[in-house]
C-alpha cells in the first residue's frame, strides 16, 4: 500500500547512498581488471623456432565486418622461409581508426597468427599511427608484443595475448574444453586453456580468475562462492592483495 | 525593533564623503567577488553532493577534491566557439543572456548577509543596498529575468528553446502569483518591505522566525514557488533535458552559455539567501559574547542556512522526478495559488483581532471545500465520466480515455 510518507522515500534513498562506496572509481589513477578474454589491440604471433604463424591467406581480411584488414602474400624464399607453408603474410595492415576489435579475424585465422591483446588503452595524434604495419603488430624476438609509445601496457600483461584462442572451449565442443588445440607460441609455448567448469585448469599460467571472483562484488549475495563470502572471504582478499601492493611498491 | 530604518551611512543625511564612497565601492565590489566565489562554489557542491548522492565520485581532477573544476570549465567555455544562429534575432540573441545574468547580481545585493561592521567610524551595514522597496526588487528581477529566458528562445530561432520559452512565461505566471502572496504575508507581519527591517524583526529568537510566527504554510508554498521559479528539479519543464535538448539556452555557446550557467547558479544561490532572510530570520541566530568578532557569527549563522537550503536544491534535484507539465499548472494554479491567498488572509485577520483572524479561517475553510469540489467537478467534466467532450482515443489502461481539448471541433464535424 502506497501511504504519503512514500514522497519522501526518494529523499531516504539518496541520502543513504551518500554513506555507500562509490561504484565508479578514479579511472586512470585506479584501473580495474580486465576480463579474462578482453579483446585489445592486435598480435601476430610466432611459432616457438621463431617462424611467423601467419601464411597471408586474407581469410581475417576477408571476415573482418569494417575492412580495417588489409593483407598481402607472398610465396616464402626457399632458403629464408619467413613462415613453414608456401606463403607468409608479406603486408599486414590494420587500420585502428576503424577496428570495433570484434575479434572475427581472430576466430578465422586457421593457424592462430593473429590473436587479441588485453591492452585497449592506446591513443594517436595522428592517421599514420593509427594504421599499424606488420613490424609493429609482429610479436619481438622474446615472444611479446612491442610496446609502442603511445599505448599503455599493465604490467604483466604482455603475456596474457591470445584470450579467445585459450578460451574453455573455441571448437565450440564441450568434451574438449581444456584441451589445447593450438601450437606453441615463440616464448611462452603452449598457452594454458582457460579455467574452465572443468578440473582442467591452470589459472598461475592463464592470469585467469573464475568469473564469480572477478565480480563477486556485482552478485546477488547468494550467489557469492561461499569462500568469498563474510570475513572468511575478506581475508582472502587481503591475502591476494598482499603481493600485489609489493609488486607496486616495487615499481 | 525601528521600522523604516535607512542605511546607517547615511544617518546624518546624504552627505557623500570620501570615506563613504569608499565604503560603498568596496561593499559593491566585495559582494561581487562573494557571489561569483559562491557560485563556484555552488556548482562544484551540487555537482559533488549530487555524484555522492548517485554513488559516483563526480569532478576530482582540478584542485583538492576538484574544487576547481568549474574555473577549468569557464576558461574552456570562454575558449569555445561563439556561435550564433542563422536564423536568430541577433540583437537580442546576443542581449538575453544580460538579461538573465544582471538581475540575478541585483537581487543578491538587497540580501542582508549580517549584521552591522564599525569601520573608522561608520556604522556599516552587511548589505550592499538596502533599498526601501526592499523585497519588490526580489520580485522585479525576477520578472526581467523570465524575460530573459523568453528572448533567449524566442532569438533562437529554434523551436525547442521557444517551446522552453513558452513554458518559462507560464510557469512564471503561474508561480509569482503565489511566490507575491507568501511575501505578502511576510511584508503584512513586518510591515515593511525592506529586507533589512524583515531580518531585524526576526531578531528575538527562533520563535520569531516567519517560518514559526506565520505557520509553516508560507515557508512551504514559498520553497515550492521558488524552486519553479529558479526552474529547479522537479520543476525544470523549461529546460527539461530529455524533452526540450538543453531547454531555452540550446542554441547558445561559448560565454554567453556561461552566463545563463552562472545566471541559474547565482539564482540559486540567491533565492536559497532570500528563503533564510525572509523565514528563517537571516542572520539571526545565536552569538556567544567574545569581543571583537561578534560580527563574525552572524554571516556564519546566515552561511549556515543559506547552505542548508542550497544543498535541499540539489537534494531535490537528486530524490524528484521532474513534474509533466499539466502537473506543474495545476499545482501552480489550483493547490498553490488558493492556499497562499487563503493563507495571507487568515494571518491579515488575526493581525488585526484573534476573533477577526477566526473569521477568516472559517472562511478560507469553506471557500477551500467549495473550490476542491469545483476543481472535482470541473476536472469529470473534461475528461471524466462525465465529460460532454467527444472520445478521440484511449490508451491501454483502465478508464484512460483520450477525450478533445474542447467541443468546437465536434460541432464543425457534426456540420461539415
Amino acid at each position: 500500500m502506497s501511504s504519503w510518507t512514500d514522497f519522501f522515500g526518494g529523499f531516504k534513498l539518496t541520502l543513504a547512498h551518500i554513506a555507500k562506496p562509490k561504484v565508479t572509481n578514479s579511472y586512470p589513477k585506479v584501473k580495474r581488471p580486465k576480463q579474462p578474454r578482453q579483446h585489445g589491440r592486435h598480435v601476430l604471433n610466432r611459432y616457438e623456432d621463431g617462424l611467423e604463424k601467419c601464411i597471408g591467406c586474407e581469410l581475417c581480411a576477408g571476415v573482418c565486418p569494417v575492412n580495417c584488414i588489409f593483407v598481402r602474400g607472398l610465396d616464402n624464399p626457399p632458403d629464408h622461409p619467413v613462415s613453414p607453408g608456401e606463403r607468409y603474410g608479406y603486408i599486414y595492415e590494420i587500420n585502428y581508426l576503424r577496428c570495433i576489435h570484434c575479434d572475427l579475424c581472430v576466430e578465422a585465422c586457421p593457424t592462430q597468427a593473429i590473436t587479441e591483446s588485453k591492452m585497449f588503452e592506446f591513443s594517436f595524434t595522428n592517421r599514420a599511427d593509427a594504421i599499424y604495419t606488420k613490424a609493429q603488430l609482429l610479436v619481438d624476438d622474446e615472444g611479446f608484443p612491442q610496446r609502442l609509445p603511445w599505448e599503455d601496457w599493465r604490467p604483466d600483461e604482455a603475456a596474457m595475448t591470445g584470450g579467445w584462442m585459450r578460451a574453455t572451449s573455441p571448437a565450440g565442443d564441450a568434451t574438449f574444453e581444456g584441451i589445447a588445440q593450438w601450437s606453441g607460441d615463440l616464448g611462452v609455448g603452449v598457452r594454458a586453456p582457460e579455467a574452465g567448469q572443468s578440473e582442467h585448469r591452470d589459472d598461475e599460467a592463464t592470469g585467469s580468475k573464475q568469473l564469480r571472483t572477478v565480480f563477486s562484488r556485482h552478485l546477488q549475495p547468494d550467489d557469492v562462492p561461499l569462500d568469498q563470502r563474510g570475513l572468511q572471504g575478506l581475508l582472502k582478499k587481503i591475502e591476494e592483495r598482499r603481493p600485489r601492493r609489493r609488486a607496486e611498491e616495487d615499481n | 525593533m525601528s521600522l523604516g530604518t535607512v542605511d546607517p551611512l547615511f544617518s546624518n543625511g546624504v552627505h557623500v564623503t570620501l570615506a563613504i564612497l569608499l565604503i560603498v565601492i568596496i561593499k559593491v565590489v566585495v559582494g561581487f567577488a562573494v557571489i561569483m566565489g559562491a557560485v563556484t562554489i555552488m556548482i562544484w557542491f551540487e555537482r559533488k553532493a549530487i555524484s555522492d548522492m548517485q554513488s559516483r565520485i563526480g569532478p576530482q581532477r582540478w584542485g583538492p577534491f576538484g574544487l576547481l573544476q568549474t574555473l577549468a570549465d569557464g576558461i574552456k567555455l570562454f575558449f569555445k566557439e561563439d556561435l550564433i544562429p542563422g536564423e536568430s534575432d541577433r540583437f537580442v540573441f546576443k542581449l538575453a543572456p544580460y538579461l538573465v545574468l544582471i538581475p540575478a547580481l541585483i537581487t543578491f545585493s538587497i540580501v542582508p548577509v549580517g549584521g552591522t561592521v564599525t569601520v573608522a567610524g561608520h556604522v556599516i551595514d552587511l548589505q550592499i543596498a538596502n533599498p526601501p522597496m526592499g523585497i519588490l526588487v526580489m520580485l522585479a528581477m525576477s520578472g526581467i529575468s523570465v524575460y530573459g529566458v523568453i528572448l533567449a528562445g524566442w532569438a533562437s530561432g529554434s523551436k525547442y528553446p521557444l517551446m522552453s520559452s513558452v513554458r518559462a512565461s507560464a510557469l512564471m505566471i503561474s508561480y509569482e502569483a503565489a511566490l507575491g502572496m507568501t511575501i505578502v504575508t511576510v511584508v503584512l507581519v513586518t510591515g515593511s518591505l525592506s529586507t533589512h527591517d524583515i531580518v531585524t524583526s526576526q531578531a528575538h529568537g527562533v520563535w520569531h522566525w516567519n517560518i514559526i510566527r506565520l505557520g509553516l504554510v508560507p515557508f512551504v508554498v514559498f520553497l515550492i514557488s521558488i524552486t519553479a521559479e529558479l526552474n529547479r528539479p522537479p520543476f525544470d519543464v523549461v529546460e527539461a533535458d530529455s524533452e526540450l535538448v538543453g531547454g531555452f539556452n540550446t542554441e547558445y555557446s561559448s560565454l554567453r552559455f556561461a552566463l545563463f550557467y552562472l545566471a541559474e547558479f547565482m539564482n540559486t544561490i540567491t533565492m536559497s539567501a532570500m528563503i533564510v532572510t525572509l523565514f528563517l530570520g537571516g542572520p539571526a541566530g545565536w552569538v556567544p559574547n567574545i569581543p571583537h568578532v561578534r560580527w563574525v557569527f552572524p554571516i556564519l549563522w546566515f552561511l549556515v542556512k543559506t547552505t542548508g537550503f542550497a544543498f535541499g536544491y540539489v537534494w531535490f534535484r537528486a530524490a524528484l522526478p521532474r513534474f509533466r507539465y499539466d502537473q506543474v499548472m495545476e499545482l501552480g494554479w489550483k493547490r498553490l495559488i488558493p492556499l497562499s491567498l487563503g493563507w495571507m488572509l487568515i494571518v491579515a485577520g488575526f493581525l488585526i483581532r484573534p476573533a477577526d483572524g477566526f473569521a477568516m479561517a472559517a472562511l478560507v475553510i469553506v471557500a477551500w471545500t467549495l473550490l476542491s469540489r469545483a476543481f472535482e467537478l470541473g476536472v469529470d467534466r473534461a475528461s471524466g465520466p462525465g465529460s460532454l467532450l467527444p472520445e478521440v482515443g484511449g490508451r491501454p489502461l483502465p478508464g484512460y480515455v483520450i477525450r478533445a481539448v474542447s467541443d468546437a471541433t465536434f460541432d464543425e464535424g457534426e456540420e461539415s
